[in-house]
């Protein structure tokens, strides 16, 4: 065991995440990172596993509710008139009518113009787990279509912002001096400034679209990034390493993104973790407010907006997406926090 | 602390030129600003006197000192949606957004602060675990979906309170309920808690201990004093948050405030207000964020030299 913890510290930082979660040494972490799993995995999959089409409805099913208040209807017996064709878009006639076909399989010798007994069973197909929306559409499908919207907006939002926040910060803290001056006053800058209120300006001057909220997203993001990464590089820049590495004729460039990164990657898993919470909040705040992804996209912010007048018929139409909201940044924030303990401890005072 | 003063005075400027900036670019990124500044049945004769008056034949410096200095005199157009104009617009939804975020950050303050020392104290207690809770729901829980939740289940279920509007006293309960709990309720009890914590490890309070000083004495009189600066310093920076996360408690409790006619010009696509609004909420922010540094610097020497 002793020997494990010095390999250990040599080991990429992923390796021993893994290992330390192996070990479970916090038992109520395996809640945070089944949730974890389950909304990756779903919006990874939404295509394969959901069970109806995320954007089309049934208009015999709007506000239809979940498991809890299903009641199958018994079998009913109905005349139906065979018919050639039966027009798709006709609810009504689809009623009292059966096509030729349909009507074979139940009596080989049905011809077109009979009238015929047909046991109506309804059910099956018409239920749907969590329940439907006001346009008939099935509301755990939209969920987990969801997830793979604020993964995706998240996970895009953090490769920008992460990405100029980290270059930004190393490049203040490395250089120094009025660089440093110039950046950090920029960060100070973005951190003052009302950025749901900005946002709405700039979705209301160029319309909503997805890029544009990554965008917005980034903007607020990286300063975070750019703090915690200058003040990691002040803290490096000194090690004898550092500077070994310059005698050996390393460029700047190559110090930093080769020695410095990997020395600070730690503390930038860790923030990225936490802000992964912070982006899918915005999302969905923004795309609450109808300033995100535009309709019909399912984001959790604009179903929970959705549901909003119709809370009184239909509880589940906001309460449940904003549940998975709750239950994923939830387990992002216990998940992030037990990882900023095990990794790297001085982090706790950015609290 | 001059130095300090001058500091924020000029990072305040900076703010408020940054948002004029991107609000006057944007506006004429798309092209004509007319276009978002005038609503389609404008008349031939209002589309040349505004041009006129933006001085869209002047170059882009100029047209942006022209802007800059209607917004100096308060000049910030005419709302597109309710013809009237904007300062007017905004001025009567001030007290509404005033009072909601005054008294969710009062309820925070006076939530947060014991539950945070109570949690410290009695670490590992039940207690302890309530106010642990009650963080992890606040940091994670978007707020307008506990509204929305509030709602359903004390207005429509129980029918306690209103579900929406600003009547009564009672109407203040839910938002104010929502606000200070998805707002800073969370941080300030964290803080308070984790400053606690670390003020009642130090060395003088062992010395308190050793003296045989009542518990009670330790507590309140020496430890709070001094783990309070931290969750003060957090009070400060939250206020002007507290504005901004008003904009989703005052949509879905449809309080007449700023944030609710922020998402109307979102929706009616008013340019005017949304531009006007952003300027008046920026200066607010800004000078509330002022006042809490200069306070905080006097209260606490250390944070001049931060």
């Amino acid at each position: 065991m002793a020997n494990a913890t010095v390999l250990s510290s040599t080991q990429p930082v992923i390796v021993r995440a893994l290992r330390a979660i192996a070990r479970w040494r916090r038992p109520v972490l395996i809640i945070p990172v089944i949730i974890l799993t389950s909304v990756v995995v779903a919006g990874i999959t939404a295509n394969w596993i959901s069970p109806h089409d995320p954007n089309v409805g049934d208009p015999n099913h709007r506000l239809q509710p979940g498991f809890w208040g299903y009641e199958p209807t018994p079998p009913v017996i109905v005349t139906k008139e065979v018919v050639a064709v039966i027009s798709p878009s006709d609810i009504e006639l689809q009623k009292t009518q059966i096509t030729e076909y349909n009507a074979r399989q139940i009596d080989p010798n049905a011809v077109i113009g009979d009238k015929m007994d047909v046991v109506v069973r309804e059910g099956i197909d018409t239920f749907y787990i969590l329940g439907t929306d006001h346009l008939g559409r099935d509301l755990l499908t939209r969920i987990i279509h969801g997830a793979r919207v604020s993964l995706v907006m998240a996970a895009l939002t953090l490769l920008v912002g992460g990405t100029m926040g980290t270059v930004l910060g190393l490049t203040a803290g490395w250089y120094g001096g009025w660089i440093d001056e110039a950046v950090m006053r920029m960060v100070d800058i973005i951190l003052a400034l009302p950025l749901i209120l900005v946002a709405l300006v700039l979705v209301v001057a160029l319309g909503p679209s997805f890029q544009l909220i990554i965008v917005i997203m980034a903007i607020a993001i990286w300063p975070l990034f750019t703090r915690v990464v200058r003040g990691e590089v002040l803290r490096v820049k000194t090690a004898d390493y550092v500077a070994l590495a310059k005698v050996a004729g390393a460029g700047t460039i190559r110090i930093m993104f080769v020695h410095i990164l990997p020395g600070i990657a730690n503390s930038m898993i860790v923030v990225a973790t936490l802000l992964v919470g912070v982006v899918i909040l915005l999302e969905a705040a923004l795309s609450f407010l109808g300033a995100g992804v535009p309709p019909p996209t399912p984001a959790w912010g604009s179903m929970l907006s959705e549901g909003r007048d119709r809370i009184a018929v239909a509880w589940w139409i906001s309460t449940l997406p904003g549940l998975a909201i709750f239950l994923t940044v939830l387990s992002l924030n216990l998940f992030g926090d037990w990882l900023r303990d095990a990794l790297d401890p001085r982090l706790r005072q950015l609290e | 602390m001059q130095r300090f003063l001058v500091r924020r005075f000029f990072l305040m400027i900076i703010t408020l030129l940054a948002v004029s900036m991107i609000i006057f670019v944007m506006a004429r990124v798309g092209g004509d600003p007319r276009s978002l500044l005038l609503d389609d049945h404008a008349t031939k004769e209002q589309w040349e006197l505004l041009g006129e008056e933006l001085g869209l034949n002047k170059p882009l410096y100029h047209q942006y000192a022209i802007f800059m200095s209607g917004v100096l005199r308060g000049d910030f157009g005419e709302s597109i949606s309710q013809r009237r104009p904007v300062l007017e617009v905004v001025a009567e939804k001030v007290p509404a957004t005033l009072q909601l975020g005054g008294a969710a950050f009062l309820l925070a303050l006076v939530v947060g602060i014991p539950l945070g020392v109570m949690s410290a104290v009695l670490r590992g207690s039940a207690l302890d675990q309530i106010g642990r809770a009650v963080a992890l729901i606040g940091q994670a829980a978007p707020s307008f979906w506990l509204g929305i939740i509030f709602i359903f289940f004390f207005a429509v279920y129980l029918g306690w309170v209103p579900p929406s509007g600003r009547q009564d006293w009672n109407s203040f309960i839910l938002p104010t309920v929502t606000l200070a709990w998805g707002g800073f309720l969370a941080g300030s009890l964290r803080l308070m808690r984790s400053a606690m914590l670390d003020t009642l490890d130090s060395e003088y309070i062992k010395l308190a201990r050793a003296k045989g000083l009542p518990s009670r004495a330790i507590v309140w009189k020496h430890a709070f004093r001094n783990a309070l600066i931290p969750p003060l310093t957090l009070a400060g920076v939250s206020m002007p948050a507290i504005l901004t996360g008003s904009i989703t408690t005052e949509l879905v409790f449809a309080w007449p405030g700023m944030g609710q006619l922020a998402v109307q010009a979102l929706w009616s696509s008013d340019y005017p207000l949304i531009q006007g609004l952003t300027i008046m909420f920026t200066l607010g922010y800004v000078f509330i964020a002022l006042i809490v540094d200069v306070l905080y610097a006097y209260i606490d020497p250390r944070i001049r030299y931060l």
